[in-house]
């Protein structure tokens, strides 16, 4: 029983904050908004040289072959530079879908996907939009009990612009009948299950970095800005609504990292740890960013200050790979039924 | 990064397991707010003490089992498991104890350690005083260092209030103010003090559900011998925060007491379920949540702990996230319970009640003890997230 992580795992954290931070700074995050846009193909290349994209790619396909124990770290570092990129479904969900799809299918597209030439974008079932699906290459989509792996250019995509421009949304027509099926039956189905938990994981992790940057920008606002003759953060009406968002965030993060672990060991159980994660780090994060933009008073509620990148991540990533009300009710029936095991020591056993 | 236990770890589990089954009572104790369930609290603790399973992660020396803080934790789940009685010298054992190991001679540790962990000395905390609660450092008792016939002695004077267990204890530990030209925090000294020493009046306070659970000490001329100082002279602040780090942080907590309560709770909605408002399933599932995430953030600290780390003001993180929790499930549980809610246990319409309500006023004091909330959430704005004092 060990819950810390690897210093590989940390170190590489370390070189990604350090990496987004002069990257993908919110300047960036606002010109590819300007233009429209959230994927830049020259960030993407930047991010192939770090390995991101093949992190959970099999060394075989040309990936680093890691898992979730390191992935989960820095799903933390994009949501705290709000990076815009699709790596959610590209690194998160897609490339270990391919994986288990594996086959020709795997051989074609993971080497491309790990060299960053190629961008993945999912469709599951908690949600009837596929993002980013303008920018990818290939579309992973489920339909009843099958996964088709489709090309854009073989579907009707309708763009639907979503409140958070680095979500890019869209509504993909395609006929089923005549594209070709990845995954069939059973198959499909533990594939189109695992692809919705692993992007919830990852959007879980992205929530931690982006609670605590918006914790972080409102700790810095209130230590400047002065009223009264002091700096506001200095009034305790002040202080402790940041303080309620510290606890969230600290206490979302053990339940994110263990959903994490579980995933990179096919806990039997895993479903369920990802939707107490989701819902810990949803709640975590659109409770901070209601306190943040109060803390910020009228400067916060404008579109030049830069709090509503994360907000607005927030808002989003609790949408994304399934609300916190669909998780929480995955946990209530989890919970509920008669042969739970629950209470002191079953929380790390076995179903 | 592995969370599965090791193979000995599941041994010491199944050990604890089955001596648990062996020895705890089949009836619950009286409360330890009496003088009849002090009593038998103590005898419970003298069985576990002989059985080596009273203070699991301290050194065998002073009384304890020598394992470490997994293997504690281990223990605790199995202990709330068993439905295990209160630890009636919490405030010894869980707080006074591991100070007394950071700051105490050898002499004291020797003194003080072995009674501690057999219960035969039974400690109460001395910090509030009327005019000295959430601030802490205005502490007005003095002790007044005399060498004379009868020796090297603190003469004390001045007044404790909500001494917890002081109706019953044994010895008292506090910070009194040694230096007479002293403010605030600097001058105040950490003394541990035997109750039954003359000049010491100890009056019972009722807490709310009427059971004399704290105490007021009066001290007039008492003579406490200067060896039990703990700690520098005029140090006593530093040694205190010690303390309350304890108190706020790990070992009285442990999660094992709120997953019971959350798994009780759970199961008291599956037996009510049909006569619930639809919102309570939601705010069952979240409790049970939040029991969980308390209790994996709890086995992250002992894992960075047992890998060289130390715990500084995210203790106060702790103590806010597990006292409204506790609060919660209690309220929930009342809730469940609808128009029984409010029924004694005695009240012949109470079926299924449990112990909800008594619990629920026990909850109540969480925030308050150990450092109100609001004093918890100054620290965590000034020390974690840097903001301004």
């Amino acid at each position: 029983m060990d819950f810390t992580f690897d210093e590989d795992a940390l170190l590489f954290q370390e070189t990604v904050r350090d990496f987004l931070g002069n990257e993908c700074t919110p300047e960036h995050v606002r010109a590819r908004w300007d233009v429209g846009a959230a994927h830049d193909p020259a960030l993407w290349n930047r991010l192939a040289e770090l390995g991101i994209p093949g992190l959970l790619v099999p060394e075989a396909h040309g990936g680093l072959g890691l898992d979730e124990r390191t992935s989960v770290l820095l799903f933390e570092e994009f949501g705290r530079a709000a990076l815009p990129e699709p790596v959610i479904a590209t690194v998160a969900a897609g490339a270990p879908a391919l994986r288990e799809i594996g086959g020709a299918l795997a051989d074609e597209w993971l080497p491309k996907l790990a060299a960053g030439e190629a961008i993945v974008a999912v469709g599951h079932e908690a949600s009837p939009f596929v993002s980013d699906a303008d920018v990818a290459d290939l579309l992973l989509l489920p339909v009843d009990d099958a996964i088709h792996a489709v090309r854009p250019a073989d579907c009707e995509l309708v763009f639907e612009p979503s409140n958070d421009p680095s979500r890019r949304l869209f509504s993909v027509g395609f006929d089923p009948g005549a594209t070709p099926r990845a995954a069939v039956a059973e198959g499909a189905r533990a594939v189109a299950g695992d692809l919705l938990v692993r992007g919830s994981l990852a959007a879980a992790a992205e929530l931690l970095g982006a609670t605590d940057r918006m914790i972080e920008l409102s700790a810095e606002y209130t230590g400047q800005r002065h009223q009264f003759g002091k700096p506001i953060g200095s009034f305790q009406a002040v202080k402790h609504q940041l303080a309620d968002c510290k606890v969230k965030l600290e206490y979302a993060r053990p339940v994110v990292h263990r959903a994490a672990h579980s995933v990179a060991t096919a806990h039997p159980d895993r479903a369920l740890h990802v939707s107490m994660a989701k819902v810990a780090a949803g709640d975590a994060a659109t409770f901070t960013a209601r306190r943040a933009l109060q803390v910020h008073g009228a400067i916060g509620y404008t579109w030049e200050q830069d709090l509503h990148l994360w907000m607005r991540r927030a808002w989003s990533l609790e949408q994304a790979y399934g609300k916190s009300a669909r998780h929480r009710q995955n946990v209530e029936s989890w919970i509920l039924a008669e042969d739970a095991r629950l209470g002191p020591g079953a929380t790390f056993r076995a179903a | 990064m592995d969370l599965r236990y090791t193979a000995e770890q599941d041994a010491f589990r199944a050990e604890a397991r089955a001596w648990l089954e062996a020895n705890v009572p089949k009836e619950p104790l009286p409360s330890f707010d009496t003088k009849e369930g002090f009593e038998a609290h103590r005898a419970f603790e003298k069985e576990l003490h002989a059985g080596g399973w009273a203070m699991v992660p301290w050194p065998v020396a002073y009384g304890g089992r020598g394992a470490n803080l997994l293997e504690w934790l281990i223990f605790e789940e199995e202990y709330y498991r068993a439905g295990a009685p209160g630890r009636v010298n919490q405030n010894g054992i869980f707080l006074l104890g591991p100070t007394i190991m950071e700051f105490g001679t050898d002499e004291q540790k020797a003194r003080f350690l072995p009674k501690m962990a057999a219960s035969e000395e039974v400690w109460a905390q001395g910090w509030s005083e009327p005019n000295a609660g959430s601030d802490m450092a205005n502490i007005q008792a003095t002790a007044v260092r005399v060498r004379d016939g009868d020796g090297d002695h603190y003469v004390i004077n001045g007044q404790k209030t909500w001494a917890s267990r002081g109706a019953y204890a044994h010895w008292l530990f506090g910070m009194f103010r040694t230096d007479p030209e002293s403010e605030r925090h600097r001058g105040l000294s950490f003394i541990l003090v035997p109750l039954d020493a003359p000049g010491i009046t100890v009056r019972p306070i009722e807490k709310l559900n009427g059971k004399a659970a704290f105490a007021e000490v009066f001290f007039d001329d008492a003579r406490v011998p200067a060896e039990h100082l703990l700690g520098c002279e005029g140090k006593g602040w530093n040694v205190a925060m010690a303390t309350a780090g304890f108190e706020r942080g790990l070992m009285l907590r442990s999660p094992a007491r709120f997953q019971r309560t959350a798994a009780r709770l759970v199961e008291l909605y599956r037996r009510n379920e049909a006569e619930c408002a639809p919102g309570l399933r939601e705010r069952v599932a979240d409790c049970w949540m939040r029991a969980e995430a308390y209790t994996l953030e709890t086995y992250r600290t002992v894992s960075r702990l047992l890998a060289g780390g130390k715990i500084g003001a995210e203790a106060s993180l702790n103590k806010i996230f597990w006292s409204e929790l506790d609060m919660e499930m209690h309220e929930l549980a009342l809730e469940i319970l609808g128009v029984r809610g409010e029924l004694l246990p005695r009240a012949p319409s109470a079926t299924g009640v449990e112990d909800w309500l008594d619990g629920y006023i026990f909850a109540l004091s969480g925030p308050i003890y150990a450092g109100t909330n609001e004093i918890q959430r100054n620290v965590i704005a000034e020390r974690l997230l840097g903001m301004p004092r």
